[in-house]
This record gives C-alpha cells, structure tokens and sequence, in this order.
C-alpha cells in the first residue's frame, strides 16, 4: 500500500478510537464515581444514563467566549493546549495495537513514551506562567516540581522492564512476554511480565503515572478548595475544553503503556499467532479499560495528598525502593 | 568476503533507513494531528462562540476580589533544588537505560556478573547520596 494512504489512514483510526476512549473516560468517571460516592451523576443527556453528557459539555463549551487575561503573556496562553494535546496524541503513535498494528514501530519505543509523556509537563508549565496569576502561576509551578518528581520514578520502573525484556520496542516487550517460560504437562505457558518479578515496578510505575497525570491524590497543581482550578483559572471555553480531552487522552494513554509493559499487551495466554492482529486491539482494549477504572475508583477513594506529602513520597520512598528494585531485577537477570 | 557483500549491506541499510523515517514521520505525522486537532475545535469555537472583549472579565480572577500586584510574583527557592535533583537523576537515568539493553548480550558472552557489578557500583553511590540528601534533610518541604 502506498506509505501516505497507510499514513493517512492510521491517522483517522487512531484519532477516532483515542476520542471515543477519551469521552467514554469521561462518562465513566461521572457515571462511576456517582455510584462510589452515592451521587445522582449524569441523567438526562441522551435519553439514557445520560450517555450523551461528554458531548453535551464540549457542545457547551464550544460556545463559550474564547478569553484570554489583558495581562497575560497571550501567544504562549494560546499555544498551552496545542501542547497538551500533542503530546497526549503522540504517546498513541508508538502503542501496539497487534503485531502489525502500530503507528510507527521504534525501536525506542519506550524511551520514546518516557520523553513524549513529559512534554505534556510543558504545557502544564506554560498555561500556569503566562496566564499572569498567582492562583495559576503556583499551580504552574507545583505541576512542574510534582512532575519531576514523579517522573523519577516512572523512568527507573521502566528501566527495570527494559532489563527484563532486553530490548526497548514496544512490539519486543510484548514479545518477551509470550516467551515460553515453562512446559506445564506439555502446554507452553508464558505469563505477563506483571508475574515475572515486575510486581514492584508496576505498582511505582502505577502510583508514578497517576501523578503525572496530577490526578487525585496527587492534584496538588489543580487543588480547587485552595488554588480555584491551578494552572487552569484563567481557561475557558474550547482551550479549557481541549486541556480536559487532552488529559484524559492521556490517562488512556498511560493506561495503554502500563497494559503493554506489565500485562503482556496485545497477547494473551493460548492466543494462536494468526489471531494476534484481530484479537490484539479488543485484548488491548480489555487490559486499559481494567487500569482506567482503577485510575477512577483511585480518584473517588483517596483523599488529596498535601504538598510536602507528595515530594517526599516520590524522593524519600518511590525513587529508592525503584533503585532496589532495578537492582534485584538486574541480578536476578544474571543469575537465571 | 566483505567487498562483494558490501553493495547489498548498503542497499540494506538505506532500506532501514527509509523504515527509519518512515517511523519517525509517522510520530511528528501524530503531533502535527494533536496540532490541527485543538486549532479545528478553536476555529469552530471562534466560527460560533460571542466575541465581545475588554471589560472586567478580561482582569485575572482572584476569588472575586480586584488582584493585588503583579501575576508573576516570585516563588519559593525550594523548587530550585528539586529542579537540580532531578537533573542529577534524569542524567542518571540515561546511564542506566543502554546498560539495561545491553546487560542480555554481556551475559550471554559470559561478562554479565561484570556489567552488573559495575552498575551496582553505580546505583549505591547514587543511593548513598540520596540517603545524604535525605539526612540532611534537603529533600523536605518546608
């Protein structure tokens, strides 16, 4: 097939499944989190369950004045959501789908989630200095000295997978996880690498992600009962709306790379090979859904961290603990 | 041996070089989507949304009361130090991933129990500052 109709085409698939997943986030964490907390939530909107009440809302935002503070640093206020959301689209460029369906197969695929996730963090940066006030600007700069933080973390858990599977593609990972490890009564078992030892990096590499994310209990940057909406005060109409998106564009998206680092990806156990490219996306879908939902009842269970709690969780627990992990995974690399 | 297998080697290694690009094209292809995708929503807001700018909601909000100075004030110095922290552990974290990648083939060439002393070398040095940062208490927020 010619390169730029593949192009093209990946393009349009990726976008409207990251839009479907993002709204249907959306909706799941209104509907969701009404249940957890005995709330009411969503009822009207479409008729049913109030299904239609994400696209309700981007329809109302659509209308809404597009603002912008007079003394604020306009072109960078402008351009904060142009870089949420192309970081949040550029982690679904390397996702695998199937063994065949990814947008672009790096080899450094995963330091290139490492890299594209953070730049997110500059965006968060931007919005919060140049929208010219102080409820936004210590928003701004907690978002970065969390992010940082966090960030810490997030890299050495991967770095504990990047030792097991040996290889940094996305498509490698998944493919070390269905390595035959053992022959149970002549059937081939290979198991995620959730499993094998990476127990510990997937829970850093969970608490981490939550808090790149600066989502409850970690949304000490937006904290509405003391900073009003953080590095988003001053956002309104569509740009407040494509920051939500952006976000919750990403949660799937980390969502999606914990599933193919931790729980084996697009494969699962007895899967036959020629099946990999058709089931690999619904398999896929299944293992996000389960961490999407947990990023949600995380949020509607735990109260929010205080500052200081939150620094020296990353720097005092999660950042040693991940050094003994990477170091104990390292040896047990050797040993076996 | 290595002249006449020469031509097809370089044959090989611009076709991975075109895969090369065609990868990389395909991620800034992906951004560039995140990049129209927000300047779309933006155009179609300003094709239906009111325009009618100036006046008080153009002033920063604070809680409804006027806003006392400046936007930009100056912020605490402790972000300072994490900032330096992290540039420390982000340099560090380059040191460890082509060690990771190539701690499989070291072992499987009978010099894994070398490469992995070296690293841990690496790691507790970095882990005895870290507990120094800790003990002198640098790495509480105040």
């Amino acid at each position: 097939m010619n390169i730029w109709l593949e192009l093209a085409l990946t393009l349009v698939v990726m976008l409207v499944v990251v839009l479907t997943a993002s709204l249907v986030t959306i909706y799941v964490e209104l509907k969701a989190g009404s249940h957890m907390q005995a709330r009411i939530g969503p009822y009207y909107a479409g008729g049913r369950w109030g299904w239609a009440q994400p696209l309700a809302d981007g329809a109302k935002f659509l209308q809404k004045e597009d603002l912008a503070p007079a003394k604020a640093d306009r072109p960078v206020y402008r351009l904060a959501p142009f870089v949420v959301m192309m970081s949040a689209l550029g982690i679904f460029a390397v996702i695998p789908l199937g063994p065949d369906l990814v947008g672009a197969k790096l080899d450094l695929g995963v330091y290139f989630l490492l890299a594209i996730s953070s730049f997110s963090a500059l965006g968060v940066l931007m919005a919060g200095w140049s929208s010219a006030n102080k409820y936004s600007l210590i928003g701004g700069l907690r978002a970065a000295a969390q992010l940082i933080a966090y960030e810490i973390p997030l890299i050495l858990a991967v770095v504990a997978v990047v030792i097991q599977a040996g290889t940094m593609s996305l498509i490698g990972i998944v493919d070390a996880q269905q390595a035959t490890l053992f022959t149970l009564g002549g059937i081939e078992v290979a198991l995620p690498f959730i499993l094998t030892g990476q127990l510990v990096s997937f829970f850093i590499f969970m608490i981490a992600a939550v808090a790149e994310l600066s989502r409850i209990p970690f949304d000490m940057p937006i904290a509405e009962s003391e900073l009003t909406m953080g590095y988003l005060t001053e956002y309104t109409g569509i740009r407040f709306t494509m920051f939500f998106l952006g976000e919750y564009a990403t949660v799937v998206g980390f969502s999606a790379i914990a599933a193919t680092l931790y729980l084996g990806g697009y494969g699962a156990p007895f899967l036959p090979e020629s099946m990999a490219n058709v089931a690999g996306p619904a398999i896929l879908l299944l293992k996000v859904s389960a961490l999407v939902f947990v990023i949600i009842w995380i949020r509607f269970t735990w109260p929010r961290l205080r500052e200081d709690q939150l620094q020296s969780m990353a720097w005092r627990w999660l950042i040693p603990i991940s050094l003994i992990n990477i170091a104990v995974i390292a040896v047990f690399k050797v040993a076996f | 041996m290595a002249g006449t297998n020469a031509p097809i080697e370089c044959k090989g290694s611009i076709l991975v070089l075109n895969q090369y690009y065609d990868d990389y094209i395909t991620v800034a292809a992906f951004m560039i989507m995140g990049f129209v995708l927000v300047g779309a929503a933006v155009m179609m807001s300003r094709a239906i949304a009111p325009r009618a700018p100036g006046g008080l909601k153009d002033v920063a909000y604070e809680s409804g009361i006027e806003p006392i100075g400046e936007g930009w004030n100056q912020s605490h110095i402790r972000y300072y130090i994490f900032a330096l922290l992290f540039l420390i552990f982000a340099v560090e974290a380059i040191f460890l991933f082509p060690w990771a990648l190539q701690l499989e083939y070291f072992d499987s060439i009978g010099m894994g129990v070398f490469a992995l002393v070296e690293m841990l070398v690496f790691l507790v040095i970095l882990f005895l500052g870290l507990i120094y940062a800790i003990r002198k208490g640098v790495l509480k927020w105040e």
